[in-house]
């Protein structure tokens, strides 16, 4: 099936650049502060200079510009909604009028602005998951979730299932896949049909998913515990995050790019 | 019905940095009524090869016809080509979903639009070739049977559409040797009684080599070698190399051939041996140098 080729979201690309090189934790940061500023910023020349910005990022990460924007495209449905609503729901100046549909340059202004919005949040924390492997991310995340262990966040869980369910995610697909076509093989059509024959439709596939889900999981339950898996407490890492220079001089640019363009734009 | 492939080349994830040749440029005709055993190292193409038999792949670039049908064409009706061409996933019984045995091995032949009749009497007869009988088992959820019954009722399900073609990927993976034996003379007994091409994806060599009237063998995603399994397992030293072996009884006939014994070495099973050692044996004592 193509239909799950197309899926870049959470995927990762090795690399050797000075963003994959960089600690988790300054990437994760970055991607908040990128979050952050983008509902800031009001307005096109900010946009602009965040647009720049990430744009020097995934050059520095050496990562193909054409994988970059494939990831845009499983959301098109969603921007061209976000458009469609704001270019009629906003009240304004009228451009043109059809029945009681009206466009307004209101509108048009403020669709526009929310889908760069969405195109630039997107792109700029896919460019986290890209650089960054699965392990480093929850890893980053545990270690800044650390502090809050004392109000009673339980950080390693947390990290834990976040790094079990991103490792089950392509199996997951891998095995929809095979299942569908052991399903077409016997004749199944996922594709035609009314909604409700397309969803009895399904069955032959969502049930042995589910079944071999639980199953999955019983083994890796029993596979952990074989090897003494016990929780976080006294849990030593193979690799320990170390905060290095570059981090501190990209961390500082960010915060300062972030004041900047948060503060005048 | 007949299957050819033309100068079939096909890759995963294409154009992606991740893309990798899956097949080069294979051509390959199975004649009908054909045993077809495909070998090969893990990732050497075979799983990718059979899944463009029915269509469930199709070829970058290159031509597919089963029984004189284009499949890479856009309006060839696979839903069709699928009934005819049954194929058997690894691990089937991780496909089954129905509540009860009749509903998931009925799923292939509903499918084709039989008759609720009609569909029963697939089944019966489906399961009846595996070796299971409809009426205790019909009720029963497949949930509930065992591993080796599982797989007899997931095959079942595949054969319940009658396919003129069966491929089968590895379809005694995990099973205890008894059901291998078992699933293999099934399979053995549809090719005779039914002349059904069949091909059989598997690593043991053994099988292959009491099976199949003609040996394909795959590496890096071309066809490296093809002919009877007496042929291909002539060149021992080419199949060491790929990764693979000979059957057991095979290799120890090259051994006692390269210390200096006079035996035939085309062959393939324990039965033939036997017969070629006693031979040797008995040509001995008639020259009168038994040692």
């Amino acid at each position: 099936m193509r239909m799950f080729r197309s899926v870049t979201i959470g995927q990762h690309i090795p690399g050797d650049s000075i963003i994959h090189r960089l600690d988790p934790r300054t990437k994760i940061l970055s991607a908040i502060f990128l979050i952050v500023l983008l509902f800031l910023v009001n307005g096109f020349v900010g946009y602009g200079l965040v647009a720049l910005g990430i744009a020097l990022v995934i050059r520095a990460s050496r990562i193909p510009w054409k994988f970059v924007i494939r990831g845009v495209r499983p959301l098109l449905v969603i921007l061209v909604l976000t458009l469609t609503l704001h270019l009629f729901m906003t009240e304004g100046r009228v451009i043109f009028q059809i029945w009681f549909l009206k466009v307004t340059w209101e509108g048009l202004f403020r669709g526009l602005m929310m889908g760069t919005r969405l195109i630039l949040l997107i792109i700029g924390t896919s460019m986290l998951t890209l650089t960054t492997s699965p392990m480093q991310l929850t890893d980053g995340i545990e270690t800044l979730l650390r502090p809050g262990k004392k109000i009673g966040i339980p950080a390693h869980e947390l990290a834990m299932m976040m790094t079990i369910a991103l490792r089950f995610i392509p199996t997951l697909l891998e095995e929809t896949e095979k299942i569908m076509k052991a399903q077409m093989a016997r004749g199944a059509d996922f594709q035609t049909g009314g909604i409700m024959q397309r969803a009895k439709s399904l069955i032959p596939l969502l049930v042995p998913l589910f079944v071999n889900a639980f199953r999955r999981a019983d083994d890796l339950a029993i596979a952990m515990e074989a090897r003494g898996y016990r929780g976080g407490e006294g849990r030593t890492k193979l690799r320990e995050l170390k905060f290095q220079r570059v981090d501190v001089v990209a961390l500082g640019l960010v915060v300062t790019f972030a004041v900047l363009v948060g503060v005048f734009f | 019905m007949s299957i050819r492939l033309e100068n079939v080349s096909f890759s995963y994830l294409e154009d992606t940095p991740m893309s990798q040749a899956a097949l080069r440029n294979v051509s390959l005709e199975i004649e009908e009524g054909e045993f077809v055993g495909l070998i090969g190292p893990t990732g050497s193409g075979k799983s990718t090869l059979i899944q463009h038999f029915n269509g469930l792949l199709k070829p970058n670039s290159g031509k597919v016809y089963v029984d004189g049908v284009d499949l890479t064409l856009k309006d060839t009706q696979l839903r069709l080509i699928r009934q005819k061409v049954g194929m058997v996933f690894q691990y089937p019984e991780h496909q089954l979903f129905g509540e009860t045995v009749l509903e998931d091995v009925g799923f292939g032949p509903r499918n084709g639009g039989l008759s609720e009749e009609a569909v029963v009497q697939r089944v019966r007869e489906a399961l009846a070739y595996v070796g299971l009988e409809y009426e205790t088992i019909r009720d029963q959820s497949p949930f509930e049977l065992s591993g080796g019954q599982k797989r007899r009722v997931a095959i079942a399900g595949v054969l319940a559409m009658q396919p003129s073609v069966l491929i089968l990927d590895e379809p005694t993976a995990g099973l205890d040797p008894e059901g291998r034996e078992e699933i293999l003379g099934e399979i053995r007994q549809l090719h005779e009684e039914r002349g059904i091409t069949v091909v059989l994806v598997t690593h043991s060599m053994e099988d292959v080599a009491r099976l199949v009237d003609r040996l394909i063998v795959m590496e890096r995603g071309s066809i490296a070698l093809d002919g009877t399994p007496v042929e291909v397992f002539g060149q021992v030293a080419r199949l060491k190399k790929m990764g693979l072996g000979v059957p057991e009884i095979t290799e120890l006939m090259h051994e006692l051939k390269a210390r200096g014994l006079d035996v035939n070495t085309d062959i393939l099973t324990v039965a033939k041996a036997e017969e070629e050692i006693i031979r040797l044996i008995e040509s001995r004592k008639v020259m009168g140098w038994q040692k």
